[in-house]
């Protein structure tokens, strides 16, 4: 080391080009000057040319009435709205048919891609038929599968198929009742509340209990009794405050319940299937990656298999597959700008329509850039605390 | 740093608030940074030149037309764009050119058509469009006049919904719209107006809503009327489907340019005027050339067959330029007849669309 500084101090004396500091910061200001030249070259073209083409610019227009109207409406949105809320609205659905796309893929890759891996013929062909299917079809397709090919052949509202529960499947979606909380109906919540917390409850004391003594408590079937008893017996005691609005027959469509609209569904459908195919294979290399000796020596404690897949493999195989599975989910949200082509109005079916009624091209294009950029980095943030929270403790 | 005193403070850190002025100053420049490159950045050089000036250059015209309307723009079983909107961009290039072949179409979405004619990527939006206020204000176009006055109407299957035969019955359907267009709009104001519920059903794409239509995925399907009869023609069993008597908007649809050439956008504008006073003066593709020797001195003066004439010339095309125009496409009534009128597939009445002599709305002003 010695030696090499002594060189180094040598040739900088001999002259200045060699000076590997003095170079590099050279390149790097040149790079800086360039980057920024090219940057303000294309600002200024832009606003000359705006300008020249008499395009207004700015973004004052977010305020102005709106005067169309969006199907799915999560926020109160009329016709009288400004853009910027119509804006929201579509956020706000994009938000939803990401976070209910994630979860479904996440059940339904975790499932194939253990599915993958089992010993059973069958079921292990099965999963590797469904990766290989969904893992080569373009998405779009997909979602043109669901919409035009599943739930577009379904029959009209009058001879829509009455399901359980007063629900009903028609080519105009899937409804279902709609519960109306009358009085009182606030016991329910609070019974529901109480009941997850002490399933918490029972769950911490039960393994606290486990290791201390190494005796077993069936948590999950008390769990499920606290959390679904409690509230069922509120509403016993409440006097039954809740009741049902029911879809009917109207001349047009079935109105009254809750409607979820194909065009939701066959895109929801279309992202889980989709990444849940590459979900799949991720977890499949995840519970690979971990070391045959762990499954070999939970065996050889007398665990049986089940246990063996829940307490030793998962939890380490999670470590490998949780890096990957960001991306996968980064993937699904931005995927969901494909609605455009069924006409699910996400943010780019609202924004893209507030930028044509507006004209104001560069800045809602800029609006969506930037709400996806946000969503995304969100995303990556939650992933990375999950992630730091997973990772190996050494001790 | 210097714009952080409207933001909002939490704790010791300062949150980027967009509300302050030069926030969003500072937000649209990176805006017109990111975007520039792809839209406007290298539009230069393009546009220093005139529109006349580069349509020569190139040898012929680009013309924005929709993705497929029958009787306005639409490609026939040989490929070739028919239509009275496609027919209008052939008169323009016989009146550039001597020859009506010179023009290359851009099928356009509704949401791309001004994005499209801003940049530069076609010379003249001839694509079923209605003019308004904010288009030929805020969006930078010049529209030229109205080549078809048209309004807003609805159609139903009348095999499925037997007892509705007005729009003021429609409280509660699922309507199929295109998106970001006039007809969206004017759909929320005139159920709000009656104080009805419906559904809306919004595509991008024409053939979207015309496959969701047919497909039963709404009630009810709204456009022009000109439109509705167009597409009619297209859906499995048209004889099912009935067109609503209201009319709900008043829209023009014509021809758009760009702002800041005066020179093209006098070319395009008189070209119009030139079908309709073809059509006024009795001048049609079978009679034109007789007509270049007629009596009378206003035919001859429209024809440019007036001793020394600079009209053509003045224009910046050449003095037989009605000539070549009528030649091509034939005068206003007959691009009519052929596309939307008798001589179509449409048989849509000239209703308003007639001349003012025969108590129509087309009227120009004269040649001279």
């Amino acid at each position: 080391m010695a030696s090499q500084e002594v060189l180094r101090e040598e040739s900088s004396r001999a002259s200045f080009i060699n000076d590997p500091k003095i170079r590099s910061l050279f390149f790097q200001t040149l790079v800086v000057i360039v980057l920024f030249g090219s940057v303000w070259w294309i600002v200024q073209n832009v606003i000359d040319n705006l300008q020249r083409l008499h395009i207004a610019s700015g973004f004052g227009f977010l305020r102005g009435r709106a005067g169309f109207d969006i199907s799915d409406t999560p926020i109160a949105y009329t016709s009288d709205s400004t853009y910027g809320r119509a804006i929201v609205v579509g956020l706000i659905n994009t938000i939803i048919v990401a976070v209910a796309g994630i979860i479904t893929a996440t059940i339904i890759g975790f499932v194939i891609g253990i599915g993958r891996l089992s010993q059973n013929w069958l079921i292990q062909k099965i999963c590797t038929v469904y990766v290989e299917i969904f893992r080569n079809i373009p998405p779009l397709l997909v979602i043109f599968f669901w919409y035009s090919g599943v739930l577009a052949v379904l029959p009209a509202p009058r001879d829509s198929y009455h399901l359980p529960f007063g629900s009903f499947l028609n080519q105009r979606g899937f409804y279902f009742p709609r519960p109306v909380w009358g009085e009182g109906s606030w016991l329910i919540v609070v019974a529901l509340l109480v009941g997850i917390a002490m399933a918490w409850f029972v769950a911490r004391t039960a393994r606290q209990r486990q290791m201390a003594t190494g005796q077993q408590f069936p948590v999950l079937w008390t769990s499920v009794a606290l959390i679904i008893g409690l509230p069922l017996l509120a509403y016993v005691l409440s006097g039954f405050p809740l009741s049902f609005d029911l879809p009917k027959q109207s001349t047009f469509n079935l109105t009254g319940g809750f409607q979820v609209k194909p065009e939701f569904l066959s895109l929801y459908l279309a992202l889980s299937c989709y990444t849940a195919a590459f979900i799949a294979e991720i977890v499949r290399a995840g519970i690979r990656g971990v070391s045959k000796g762990q499954t070999e020596a939970a065996a050889a404690l007398g665990l049986r298999s089940g246990s063996i897949l829940r307490l030793v493999v998962v939890p380490q195989a999670m470590r490998i597959v949780i890096p990957p599975l960001t991306s996968q989910y980064l993937n699904l949200t931005k995927n969901s700008s494909l609605a455009i082509a069924i006409g699910y109005p996400d943010l780019t079916a609202t924004a893209g329509t507030v930028l044509n009624q507006t004209g104001q091209a560069v800045e809602g294009v800029l609006i969506m850039m930037i709400a996806y950029l946000i969503l995304s980095l969100v995303t990556s943030a939650v992933m990375n605390v999950v992630n730091a929270r997973m990772a190996l403790v050494e001790r | 740093m210097g714009w952080n005193g409207n933001c909002v403070h939490t704790g010791k850190k300062i949150r980027f608030c967009l509300k302050t002025e030069k926030g969003l100053w500072v937000m649209k420049h990176i805006a017109i940074g990111i975007l520039g490159a792809a839209t406007l950045g290298f539009m230069a050089s393009a546009a220093s030149a005139t529109t006349l000036d580069t349509v020569k250059a190139k040898g012929f015209i680009q013309c924005g037309v929709s993705t497929g309307l029958a009787g306005f723009s639409a490609p026939d079983d040989k490929g070739d764009w028919q239509g009275i909107d496609a027919d209008f961009c052939r008169a323009v290039a016989a009146a550039v050119f001597g020859d009506g072949t010179k023009v290359k179409f851009t099928p356009l979405s509704a949401k791309e058509r001004f994005t499209a004619l801003q940049s530069g990527e076609v010379d003249i939006l001839s694509r079923n469009t209605t003019w308004t206020i904010n288009r030929d204000t805020a969006l930078g176009l010049n529209f030229i006049g109205t080549t078809y006055y048209d309004g807003q109407g609805f159609m139903i299957n009348a095999k499925k919904l037997p007892g509705v035969n007005s729009a003021l019955q429609l409280s509660g359907a699922a309507v199929c719209v295109q998106s970001g267009t006039t007809t969206e709009l004017n759909l929320a104001d005139y159920f709000k107006a009656n104080k009805m519920e419906y559904n809306p059903v919004v595509f991008e794409k024409l053939e979207e809503v015309n496959a969701a239509y047919d497909a039963g995925r709404c009630d009810v399907y709204t456009t022009d009327q000109s439109g509705l009869y167009g597409i009619r023609l297209t859906l499995g069993s048209p004889a099912d489907h009935v067109v609503l008597p209201e009319i709900i908007s008043k829209e023009p649809l014509g021809p758009a340019v760009r702002q800041g050439d005066d020179q093209w956008y006098h070319i395009v504008k008189w070209t119009y005027f030139a079908l309709l006073d073809a059509e006024e003066l009795g001048i049609t593709k079978a009679n034109v050339d007789e007509m270049k020797n007629s009596a009378s001195p206003e035919i001859k003066r429209v024809l440019g067959q007036e001793a020394d004439t600079k009209i053509g010339t003045d224009l910046g095309v050449s003095n037989d330029w009605v000539v070549n125009i009528v030649k091509a496409v034939g005068n206003y009534g007959e691009m009519f007849d052929r596309n939307v009128g008798s001589g179509s597939p449409l048989k849509i009445a000239r209703g308003i669309n007639a001349l003012w002599t025969k108590g129509g709305l087309q009227y120009a002003p004269p040649i001279r």
